[in-house]
């Protein structure tokens, strides 16, 4: 799934899930069965039929309320224990198409634009940087330098020291 | 790490089928039983490599509002702060970085109107200005963490 760049602004108030997609979400937050018919085992759960469990999942992923479906490695223990949120000062009339591209670089997990907060805060780019080591992070960044050329004015890289709080987003 | 492992870790973070036998399937694509895929990614998870397997929700699309948020804490007060700004339900990740902006957190509520009022009562109750910074662009993303 090739999603372009993409606002994101929803509306308000037009809601996109229902009650059941609501009850699906809460019964899959902490992941699938590994069974071999895990959306079966999953209706069975919520009393409803695997059919209509498979299309309401179906038409989440068209709506993007599913991202995507598969594992999610846990970087540390893939040894990938430097991470960075490296942030950059680029041209507001540029930062689509720059922020496309270092969004396709093979190290970069989320890449968004956010507001600056001049004077103390001029950093419009967002990429966060994962690495093996502070050495391997530092040279996806010279690699993020070189496809921003001219357009980075200005960039800061800020390691994470420590998880303060990590609970995950929950729906209640 | 098994060559079937780092497939499983490389390849299936995504596209994982919704249909009647998706373990069939992704067997069929690996070119492997599908027992080997379901008992490959069962003790990944056991053996924490995984942090989870399911559907990754996009938050915003749920109705719900999302925001990103900064605050410049001196050290000797930091451990105060960060004990307010976990206090709130909404707060889903606290990170400390190594900046003058040193505390990022994330913030996540059932409603998009929520957010602001949620930010003010952190900023009342902590004394310092948190600095608002909601995603405006998503860009897409291509990460494999190569495993």
């Amino acid at each position: 799934m090739n999603l372009p760049a993409m606002k994101r602004q929803m509306p308000h108030g037009d809601q996109v899930i229902d009650e059941t997609d609501r009850r699906i979400i809460i019964a899959t937050q902490a992941g699938l069965p590994v069974t071999k018919r895990p959306y079966h085992d999953l209706a069975l759960q919520l009393g409803l039929e695997a059919n209509e469990v498979m299309a309401r999942m179906q038409k989440m992923i068209q709506d993007g309320v599913i991202r995507r479906i598969g594992v999610v490695p846990n970087h540390y223990a893939l040894g990938y224990t430097a991470n960075a949120m490296s942030v950059w000062d680029v041209p507001d009339e540029k930062i689509t198409e720059l922020g496309e591209r270092v969004g396709q670089l093979d190290f970069v997990s989320h890449c968004y634009q956010r507001p600056r907060h001049l004077p103390s805060w001029p950093f419009n780019l967002f990429a966060m940087v994962h690495g093996k080591s502070t050495a391997a992070v530092e040279e996806k960044i010279r690699e993020i330098e070189n496809v921003l050329g001219e357009d980075n004015r200005g960039n800061a890289l800020l390691y994470s020291k420590r998880i303060l709080k990590k609970t995950g987003l929950r729906l209640t | 790490m098994s060559p079937l492992e780092s497939q499983i870790i490389n390849e299936l973070q995504g596209g994982f089928p919704v249909s009647e036998n998706p373990f069939a399937e992704v067997a069929g694509r690996l070119g492997v039983s599908e027992e080997q895929v379901m008992s490959g990614i069962q003790g990944l998870l056991n053996d924490g490599m995984l942090s989870r397997f399911g559907p990754l929700y996009h938050a915003e699309r749920m109705g719900g509002g999302l925001t990103l948020a900064a605050m410049s804490i001196p050290e000797s007060d930091f451990d105060r702060v960060a004990a307010i700004v976990n206090g709130f339900p909404e707060v889903a990740h606290n990170y400390e970085r190594d900046h003058e902006f040193n505390m990022w957190f994330v913030v996540a509520t059932d409603k998009p109107e929520q957010v602001g009022n949620v930010l003010e009562h952190i900023q009342s109750q902590a004394g310092y200005t948190v600095f608002n910074m909601p995603k405006e662009q998503e860009f897409f993303i291509g990460l494999r963490l190569e495993a």
